[in-house]
């Protein structure tokens, strides 16, 4: 009886060395990688296709562009730097500061020779979490499956000179003690519509502000649920669903999320905003072009489009904030998205917003502001 | 019976000695900054005080003496007390009245005001003298406003209580206006900007360039004819078959442009705030 316990414990340590061995690898799957992500196309299991695109998107989110680089086909192959400046962004655009956090694969087509995988791609990034999509064809190329990948045209602004004529607003504080002669007013600013919606269990206010003023405002929307018993029931504020920078005249729109709060629960809302005159500048122009509802890869509905960037200096981050109105010029949603990559000088980079399918049928119009954020400036 | 009253009267006259021989007896009305001079009865040692809105004090005083105040001990106008205290204490009040205007605070608002606007512009004096008192007494202020020299409002408005106030109407002509406040040869300014109204009568042209189409406003103005701040915000809007076009672009030396890239029959726009241009319709080819 002495001795069975021991070799019990020893026959079953070697019993679990054996099954640890030939069992599937989980190698390439670092700890600490992929933490709540779903691993639909892991190398443990899928088509052998998933399993390519899987350890390419690992390689991809390790920011192993030689690795990655490798599971690349021959043909129509993009270069290297092209590959690695696409998936990794540069000039400090959203992308460079992304991590591919965590995808999904959906087989679209396999054959012995070749299939497509439709990848949704979720990045980590300093703004929330952003997902694209991308249909992967994988090819077997020599008894071997590769991801066809090809030359990407990214944006590249011809070296040129673009005369700017800058305009800027700067501040000049009075020194003297002077009482009654130290300020300035601040900026009139206005909201011009207001709305609130029932969304997914939860309540949306929003609308627009105009700048009724001749000077540059930072501008801020916060608003206030007040319940049907007269108690606050939530308090919230536009934080980034707005432009805080407003010039003399330009209209904003604003949204404001209370995703915890019923809108039948809700007798009022107070709103109320905030300005401050601060030292801003009339450039870059951004302008919105060809911008049309559409439906994407997913079939959902977006509001896709053009930036083209009518300065001469990059812009490093944009952030596209669109507001939808029915027929009457009521503000029905406010729906905002990041561009990740730079916008260079007269050089169009696409957008797309997604919009509500309830939301898309009742659209009449639209319009689109840009938010922009050069490090130049910051 | 008769030394009984005697001593009755004798006792009575000892009393009303104690009470009423240090009397004090200062002017109802003094000056802020002058010096002052209590007359007081009886004699003896006593302890003098003085309570005042922005100061006490205390000092040794021989009574059947004036007390002498400089005038820094009574610089704070309002309301003074001051007692007496020897074997029992008499106190009595008088006010100080603040000297002339030496400083005006003037507040004007706003800072910016458009053009054209009804009772857009207030002021406010109120009078101080050199200790920081508020004169109470009525002065005069004379309020002006001045642009580019020439007056644009006048009035002669007395203060009461300490207060003098105008309300104006904003002038037509955008631009740095000057209000001043003065009295007696005393005057402070503000500046005040006017600035131009909404745009009024925002007309655009369009013209096709190899790139798509460049459109600029006229020179935009509002209804008085003042051009409008540059960097006022003008969105051009350009619908077309290939979608919707929008540029928000700011006004530059009077005029705003853009470049928009629409083609097929294209319907262009602007708009300023609340205020809408005019509509281009052309057909552009690319």
């Amino acid at each position: 009886m002495k001795i069975v316990i021991p070799v019990v414990i020893v026959l079953l340590t070697a019993v679990f060395i054996i099954a640890g061995t030939f069992s599937p690898s989980q190698v390439g799957i670092a700890v600490g990688e992929g933490v709540g992500t779903s691993f639909t196309g892991s190398s443990s299991g899928g088509t052998v296709p998933e399993q390519i695109v899987t350890a390419f998107l690992q390689n991809v989110q390790r920011r192993n562009w030689d690795g990655a680089y490798s599971f690349l086909a021959s043909q129509n192959k993009s270069d290297e730097s092209t590959f690695v400046r696409e998936l990794g962004g540069r000039d400090a655009s959203l992308r460079t500061f992304s991590t591919l956090s965590s995808w999904d694969l959906k087989p679209m087509h396999a054959s012995s020779t070749d299939a497509e995988i439709r990848a949704t791609l979720r990045w980590s990034t300093p703004v929330g979490v952003v997902a694209t999509v991308r249909d992967l064809k994988v090819v077997n190329e020599q008894n071997a499956w590769r991801i066809v990948w090809p030359q990407a045209q990214l944006a590249d602004a011809p070296a040129q000179v673009v005369p700017v004529n800058y305009l800027r607003w700067d501040l000049v504080t009075h020194a003297a003690q002077d009482w009654g002669n130290s300020g300035i007013d601040g900026p009139h600013v206005r909201i011009v519509s207001m709305n609130a919606v029932s969304y997914n269990g939860g309540s949306v206010i929003m609308g627009e502000a105009l700048n009724e003023d001749t000077v540059p405002a930072f501008v801020n929307v916060n608003a206030t649920l007040v319940g049907k018993d007269g108690k606050q029931i939530g308090e919230e504020s536009s934080f980034d669903k707005i432009l805080h920078v407003l010039l003399p005249k330009q209209v904003t729109p604003y949204r404001i999320d209370f995703p915890d709060v019923d809108l039948q629960t809700v007798k009022n809302v107070q709103m109320d905003i905030k300005t401050t005159l601060v030292p801003a500048s009339a450039d870059p122009v951004i302008g919105v072009m060809n911008q049309a509802i559409d439906t994407d890869a997913a079939g959902k509905k977006v509001l896709k489009g053009q930036l083209l960037n009518q300065s001469g200096q990059i812009v490093n981050t944009s952030h596209v904030i669109a507001t939808f109105y029915d027929t009457d010029g009521k503000v029905i949603w406010v729906s905002d998205g990041y561009v990740d990559s730079a916008l260079y000088p007269q050089t169009p980079e696409s957008f797309s917003v997604e919009v509500p399918n309830s939301i898309a049928g009742n659209a009449h119009n639209y319009h689109v502001v840009v938010n922009q954020y050069s490090l130049e400036r910051s | 019976m008769s030394t009984r009253f005697i001593l009755a009267a004798i006792v009575g006259f000892w009393l009303a000695r104690m009470c009423f021989g240090q009397e004090l007896t200062p002017p109802q009305q003094v000056i802020a900054g002058n010096s002052l001079s209590i007359p007081t009865s009886g004699s003896g040692d006593a302890t003098f005080y003085l309570f005042g809105p922005g100061s006490v004090s205390q000092q040794t005083v021989h009574l059947g003496q004036s007390i002498e105040l400089n005038g820094n001990e009574i610089s704070t106008a309002g309301r003074y007390v001051a007692i007496v205290c020897s074997d029992t204490c008499h106190s009595a009040n008088f006010f100080v009245a603040p000297t002339a205007p030496a400083s005006l605070s003037f507040l004007a608002h706003p800072s910016r005001a458009m053009v054209k606007q009804n009772d857009s512009i207030s002021g406010v004096v109120f009078p101080f003298d050199k200790f920081q008192n508020l004169v109470t007494t009525p002065v005069t202020v004379n309020f002006q406003i001045t642009a580019n020299k020439n007056s644009l409002f006048s009035r002669a408005v007395p203060t009461r209580l300490g207060v003098a106030w105008f309300r104006s109407n904003s002038g037509n002509t955008a631009g740095l206006v000057l209000l001043t406040a003065s009295v007696n040869g005393l005057y402070t300014q503000r500046a005040l900007q006017l600035v131009a109204s909404d745009p009024c009568n925002l007309r655009i042209k369009a013209q096709q360039t190899a790139k798509g189409v460049s459109v600029e406003t006229d020179p935009v103005h509002d209804c008085s004819g003042n051009i409008v701040p540059d960097g006022t915000i003008v969105t051009f809007t350009a619908n077309s078959g290939s979608g919707r076009s929008t540029v928000d672009a700011p006004i530059k030396q009077g005029v705003a442009r853009a470049h928009l890239t629409p083609s097929g029959t294209t319907v262009i726009s602007a708009a300023s705030g609340v205020v809408m241009g005019n509509e281009l319709r052309m057909d552009v080819k690319r």
